[in-house]
């Protein structure tokens, strides 16, 4: 889960780094008296509250120079559309004068099995630019698991970017509260671009902090976020998340249910090597229930892209019995508004056949067959 | 000869009591891979398919001492200290089927089990079959048989449509191993790519890649750097996946310019590794370059 900047800024300061002081105006509030209750002054900046890349340069930061204008900047920009997804929220913070802006980021490290820390100079700008172009301006540290960032190589670290005096402790100690709120909340990613230094101690100006999915799902993590709010996911995006579906919106015609990631991924790319297009991903899972496969279906047949509905399951965990149990539910609950292409093989396979022909329901083996049936029948060629 | 199971296979179940635990451990003796023993927590005592459960993995060990290999079907919640229960107790070939663990719990007990020089498969997979020998997972059985082809893969389902197209057309495998879906996975593909090189029944490797990370990047890069000496063939699967978006998987998602399928497809084909458009098309592939 992708956090909002005020919410990392949050949690980070609770670690001890600093952030510039700032207020979160939600639509409906008046941006004037949360800046006057907040007891902000002099410039300040507007700062969309949306997870899209590149928000600056979209119109999503804007400079005040009084809190009256930040206030109209505000009104302006709550509810307006940045990159076509809506602002609900403001965050107005005091501008903080500075020359230098440098980048931090802790992530995990699959091919090395590690945390590992990016650090550069070049701070404000898009880091994987400066990784094309300026590689040697980023230095790189993979953080050892057993005993994690220790305050002596945060500050061997600041040193290396030019950071001496109080304003190195400084780094160090927020580079070690990043990391620890990193630890703790199972990120995948913690990043500040940028920070600076303002008299000696290190602020974070801006900061990302993104969440393991299934550190939440177990309730390691502690967080809420409505799927609608994000921005991130379209309606029907929106839709399948709140059903518990693995779904993502495409542009075709060929609705496409799988089981496993691999599987579902491989049957999109056959529709597409038949020359047809999938209209979605809708991966139900592993070992899934009869009920999940009949909302899988369902969905799929409100879903105004799909023309066809391709259903392609090779039985694992997942049982074909329970399978053919949740699409006979859905067809005999919904009706069957669109034609729909069943390729059924692996565990319990023959229950499963036998509850879809009982149904009067025939279906594949060969998914290639089956493939170009959903082409056909979604109209395709 | 195969890797990592075979005849002298000696399973314990964690997790033997569950649904999906007692399930497979049915299906995996139905094959004939010898289950030894299971552990439950607080279910010490009971019987589950013949096989008798313990409370402790210690106990299991002592009381079955031939015991060389453990599958975890364990909750999320509890699977790492499964895992580490299972390498403290001196088993080195360890195989997670359960998913949703965090990353941060991953790269933690897969460093542990290298550094004591154990294999972890997994976790987020499907588990290993080395076909007529032993099935230490939850693949269905049916579609592979006995062969020379090694197949290693991110993905479950994915694995087992390869390997039901390959067997049609005659291809049989030594090995088949399913290394997980997650970011972190304990075996990689160079891992695998290793074993295979050096198990005399393997004869050619089918590579089964999707989006996301740079695994199959890796994998090109050490058969070039290598020269490795046994045929390779792979299928990436997500050629239509759109960036940004994670494709069920928690590994399988275009992120900070990582993770295309044309960057996978042109390192594995720069490397001399023949790349097969549909899954069926693998068949084809090992045709040009091993006998069936």
């Amino acid at each position: 889960m992708k956090l909002f900047e005020y919410e990392a800024k949050q949690i980070l300061r609770s670690y001890g780094a600093a952030t510039p002081r700032g207020v979160v105006v939600a639509q409906g509030e008046d941006p004037l008296t949360k800046i006057r209750e907040a007891g902000l002054t002099g410039k300040l900046v507007v700062k969309a509250q949306v997870l899209v890349a590149g928000r600056g340069k979209a119109g999503g930061v804007k400079l005040a120079n009084t809190p009256e204008e930040a206030a109209e900047i505000a009104t302006e920009m709550l509810g307006s559309k940045i990159k076509g997804v809506t602002v609900r929220k403001v965050l107005i913070e005091e501008a903080v004068e500075h020359d230098r802006e440098w980048f931090a980021s802790i992530t995990v490290d699959r091919a090395a099995r590690d945390f590992v820390l990016l650090l550069s100079t070049e701070g404000g700008v898009d880091i994987e630019e400066v990784a094309r172009e300026n590689p040697e301006a980023i230095i790189k540290y993979h953080i050892p698991p057993e005993r994690g960032l220790l305050p002596y190589k945060a500050r061997e670290l600041g040193k290396e970017v030019g950071l001496r005096g109080r304003a190195l402790n400084s780094f160090a100690s927020t580079l070690v509260a990043m990391y620890r709120a990193f630890i703790d909340h199972y990120a995948d990613l913690v990043e500040s671009n940028p920070f600076t230094v303002v008299n000696d101690r290190v602020v974070l100006l801006d900061a990302r902090m993104i969440i393991d999915d299934s550190a939440i799902r177990l309730g390691l993590v502690k967080a809420e976020q409505d799927p609608a709010e994000t921005g991130e996911l379209s309606e029907w995006e929106v839709r399948a998340r709140r059903l518990g579906l693995n779904f993502v919106e495409l542009d075709g015609y060929v609705g496409i249910i799988g089981n496993g990631a691999g599987l579902t991924m491989a049957t999109m790319d056959l529709v597409k090597h038949f020359g047809g297009e999938p209209a979605n991903f809708l991966d139900i899972g592993g070992g899934a229930s009869a009920e999940v496969m009949k909302k899988a279906l369902n969905l799929l047949m409100e879903y105004p892209k799909a023309k066809s509905i391709f259903i392609n399951i090779f039985g694992g965990i997942t049982r074909c019995d329970e399978v053919a149990k949740g699409i006979v539910q859905a067809l005999k609950e919904v009706g069957a508004r669109k034609p729909v292409v069943i390729r059924l093989v692996g565990t319990n396979e023959e229950e499963g056949r036998a509850i879809l022909e009982e149904a009067g329901i025939k279906a594949f083996t060969d998914p290639a067959e089956a493939a170009k049936e959903a082409v056909r029948l979604g109209g395709g060629e | 000869m195969a890797v990592l199971v075979d005849k002298g296979t000696r399973l314990l179940v964690q997790g033997i009591t569950g649904r999906e635990g007692s399930f497979h451990t049915k299906l995996m003796i139905e094959y004939g891979t010898k289950v030894v023993a299971g552990v439950t927590p607080g279910k010490g005592g009971m019987e589950v398919h013949g096989v008798p459960v313990y409370d402790t993995v210690a106990e299991a060990v002592r009381e079955h001492p031939e015991i060389n290999a453990s599958i975890i079907f364990v909750p999320a919640r509890f699977a790492p200290d499964a895992v580490y229960e299972a390498l403290d107790n001196g088993l080195r070939t360890v195989v997670v089927i359960t998913e949703h663990i965090p990353a941060h719990e991953e790269l933690r007990f897969v460093r542990y089990g290298r550094s004591l020089g154990a294999r972890i498969v997994g976790p987020n997979c499907p588990g290993v079959i080395s076909p007529g020998k032993a099935k230490v997972g939850i693949m269905p059985a049916n579609v592979f048989k006995e062969g020379s082809v090694g197949i290693v893969s991110r993905s479950g389902t994915l694995t087992y449509e390869i390997a039901a197209a390959i067997t049609r057309e005659g291809f049989g495998q030594s090995t088949a191993v399913g290394i997980g879906g997650d970011p972190v996975t304990g075996l990689d593909f160079i891992d695998m790519l290793e074993m295979f090189r050096d198990d005399p029944e393997t004869e050619a490797v089918v590579l089964i890649g999707e989006i996301g990370g740079d695994a199959e990047e890796r994998a090109a890069k050490y058969v070039k750097e290598t020269r490795y000496p046994k045929p390779v063939v792979a299928y990436v699967a997500g050629r239509t996946a759109p960036p940004g978006k994670r494709m069920g998987h928690a590994g399988a998602i275009i992120s900070m310019g990582t993770g295309y399928y044309a960057d996978k497809v042109r390192a594995l084909r720069a490397a001399g590794i023949g790349v097969a458009e549909t899954p069926f098309e693998v068949a084809e592939l090992l045709k040009n370059v091993i006998r069936k």
